[in-house]
């Protein structure tokens, strides 16, 4: 029975061709049809002893969704996943399954392994056709407060469990939309914003209340919101300072850090200009520095804006690349060109102040350094100059200072990072915890929301123990 | 929302607008900055807080109609809300007691210079003002200045008010006068607060210019507020806005001002929303 499963292959999602989707800021992955679900659902084995949900941070009953969608239960499905992720339309989006449940996946070992994110996808996709109306029954108010700050999916999914333990919980955003780097950070064409927006209300159908425009460190402090009657603080902020080379010609005009990009042309609407007024500007040749996801985000968005070249430049080799392959594989399809082993060493600006072009030098890979990757090693006298209108930073970003700045008590680590329990996100302050990557430093979207869901699990002990 | 409780035209194209918006009048401190936006498809922008009033729970804005936004936000009128503000921004001035200070306010920086003066002046310190503008009838906040400094000088362009010519020439005189300054403040349009720090450098006078630079967040997110200060560059939302005037890269900063120029005239054009390039798309 077994073994006739797995001759179905895995199914792919049907995507915008290339040659279109470059020209639009809609979503290039459509989603599987109920057809193409039930076929892929029917590939899982429904393990006796699962090993895919030892790659959930956020310990999502896979083989329990995947069964109801077997048997077209697909309320029973969503159900099922939101126990545990309130935010599955995002995670089936933008999670690195293949480095998660699926990397763990039984049927991975031969085959290709089910194709869990997309069937996540699929029943929360689902469930907003419907409309959302999945009414859960909370528990009776504890009476206790909680305050969380920033609205992104650390904050969030610590917001929406603590909600779901019968605690008020107010969350403090700073922009003027909830969603952090859903909204800001990931493009339309991968995360479509009306989908966080929908996934955010559900949230708030758990009672959570979303106070927009609300810097903590600025407007009020965490000891402030411990005083008014909060008897916990979840702090959220994430990675909000982004990082430079700190190379010459880096404030030249036309070098933007990922950040500034992205949020003009996401959460301003910058693509929209000028209907939506706030401004975005991209040349005819874009270099991103950098590889990650967020690398691929600008790259991609660049062609979109316009742009006729755009290249991601990388010291190290495709091999290195920490964007999820899916991605690397999109921006290639769209265009993208990549200069592997090779980094900036200097911007050039003509008289007027703006980008001109960048000057290269080509790297070789050396010994393994300490995160196990080979160092890259500069090779003298290979620079080389690439012609250049714009150039966009995205190396990384450093954690947001304001929060600290003003909690003195609040440990922090030599890089800034708040210092907190990995287990359950208790800070050095008594009812202060933090999670997400205002601790670890800039990761992903889904390790944001398990540190959330451990922190909400340690404040609700906190609360009632 | 943020109500507009009262509206005031100070000048052509200067506006004062004084808001509800009580928890940041509860917080707001001289030198720091709120970021509005004035409706869903509006664009962010910094403004200096002129004036703050916690019993009345209401900040004071004074704005200048240089681009799309400010001219969107003269239109307004009293009763009219602001989608979204958020503040109080920025690291608030270091108000203590220098002894004798200068307080420099150019244009519409006159606006953000006075709570700094004030406040300053409540410290125990000798204040001398001297503020400018293009002419008499843009000169602002004349009374209230004068009435938070010992001595005011006035300066008009043109001659039609106080003496002809530039702040500058003022605190020249000062300075090669002898006359001992400990600190000085200037606001104002960036050639202003160049020529400000320019003047003192010689003298080896501590000069503070409050940078006002394209922001998004304004929280430290997006880095479009570069200021180079000295060797290092800073930004201006969570480092600033304040900065050492004789450290500060004056050149960079004009052209960083100018980065987005074709768009704000576009911007400006499209106001009213049926303009041909919206049509197109």
């Amino acid at each position: 029975m077994s073994k006739e499963r797995v001759r179905i292959d895995r199914q792919s999602m049907p995507h915008q061709e290339a040659a279109v989707r470059v020209n639009n800021f809609s979503e290039v992955a459509l989603g599987f049809s109920e057809k193409l679900a039930l076929l892929e659902a029917s590939r899982c084995l429904d393990c006796k002893k699962p090993t895919c949900m030892d790659g959930c941070p956020v310990e999502i009953d896979i083989p329990g969704f995947i069964k109801h969608i077997k048997e077209h239960d697909y309320q029973g499905a969503v159900d099922t996943i939101k126990k545990k992720n309130n935010l599955p339309a995002i995670c089936g989006r933008v999670c690195p399954q293949e480095s998660q449940c699926e990397k763990h996946c039984v049927l991975s070992k031969k085959f290709e392994p089910v194709a869990i994110g997309r069937l996540e996808r699929f029943v929360a996709d689902w469930e907003m056709q419907q409309g959302i109306k999945t009414k859960k029954d909370l528990p009776p108010a504890s009476g206790k407060k909680v305050a969380v700050v920033g609205a992104g999916p650390a904050g969030l999914t610590a917001a929406a469990d603590l909600a779901m333990q019968g605690h008020e919980v107010v969350v403090f955003e700073a922009l003027h939309t909830p969603g952090g780097v859903l909204v800001y950070g990931i493009p339309e064409f991968r995360l479509p914003k009306a989908i966080v927006e929908r996934e955010i209300e559900g949230i708030k159908q758990l009672g959570v209340v979303i106070k927009n425009n609300m810097v903590v460190g600025a407007i009020n402090t965490i000891d402030e919101l411990l005083e008014e009657g909060f008897d916990a603080v979840f702090i959220g902020t994430g990675a909000g300072l982004p990082y430079f080379m700190e190379i010459p010609g880096e404030n030249l005009n036309g070098v933007y850090s990922a950040n500034e990009f992205l949020t003009r042309t996401n959460l301003m609407k910058g693509y929209k200009f000028p209907e939506y007024i706030t401004p975005i500007k991209v040349g005819k040749k874009v270099a991103v520095i950098g590889a990650g996801n967020v690398a691929m985000d600008s790259a991609r968005t660049a062609l979109r804006l316009g742009a006729e070249e755009s290249y991601i430049v990388y010291r190290r080799s495709e091999k290195e690349m920490p964007a999820r392959a899916e991605e690397i594989e999109h921006a290639r399809e769209e265009g993208v060109q990549f200069r592997l082993l090779t980094s900036p060493v200097e911007i050039q600006g003509d008289e007027n102040g703006w980008v001109k072009s960048l000057i290269c030098q080509k790297f070789e890979l050396g010994e393994p350094d300490e995160s196990g990757r080979r160092r890259p090693v500069a090779i003298p006298g290979s620079e080389y100059e690439m012609e250049m209108d714009t150039v966009i930073m995205a190396i990384g970003q450093g954690p947001n200072p304001l929060v600290p700045r003003t909690t003195p008590d609040l440990e922090i680590n030599r890089y800034g990072n708040i210092v907190a329990d990995e287990g359950s996100g208790q800070t050095s302050k008594i009812g202060v915890f933090a999670g997400g990557d205002i601790v670890t430093g800039a990761a992903t979207v889904i390790q944001a929301m398990g540190a959330g869901k451990k922190a909400a699990k340690a404040i609700h002990e906190y609360l009632v123990g | 929302m943020f109500a507009i409780i009262r509206k005031e035209n100070l000048a052509e194209g200067i506006k004062l607008f004084e808001i509800g918006a009580p928890q940041i009048a509860a917080k707001a401190r001289p030198g720091q900055f709120i970021i509005l936006r004035i409706d869903e498809k509006g664009e962010r922008i910094p403004l200096t807080i002129a004036d703050f009033d916690r019993d009345k729970g209401t900040i004071t804005l004074i704005s200048q109609e240089v681009g799309r936004t400010t001219a969107d936000l003269g239109k307004m009128e009293t009763g009219d809300k602001i989608l979204d503000l958020v503040g109080p921004l920025g690291k608030a001035s270091a108000i203590e007691k220098y002894g004798r200070v200068v307080c420099i306010g150019g244009g519409v920086g006159i606006a953000p210079v006075y709570p700094i003066t004030r406040a300053l002046k409540a410290a125990g310190n000798e204040v001398i003002s001297i503020i400018g503008a293009r002419t008499a009838e843009q000169l602002i906040l004349q009374e209230e200045m004068g009435a938070v400094s010992d001595h005011i000088y006035i300066t008009s362009d043109d001659g039609s008010t106080g003496q002809e010519g530039f702040v500058t020439n003022v605190l020249a005189r000062l300075l090669s006068d002898g006359v001992q300054i400990d600190l000085i403040i200037a606001i104002g349009p960036l050639p202003m607060m160049e020529s400000v720090a320019e003047t003192s450098r010689a003298y080896g006078v501590k000069t503070i210019v409050s940078m006002n630079p394209i922001m998004v967040d304004g929280t430290g997110m997006c880095g479009a507020c570069r200021v180079a200060v000295g060797s290092e560059t800073k930004f201006a939302c969570v480092d600033g806005p304040e900065f050492d005037g004789h450290l500060v890269d004056w050149q960079l900063a004009r052209s960083r001002s100018r980065m987005f120029l074709a768009e704000e005239k576009i911007a400006q054009k499209c106001s009213g929303g049926d303009c041909q390039c919206q049509k197109n798309g």
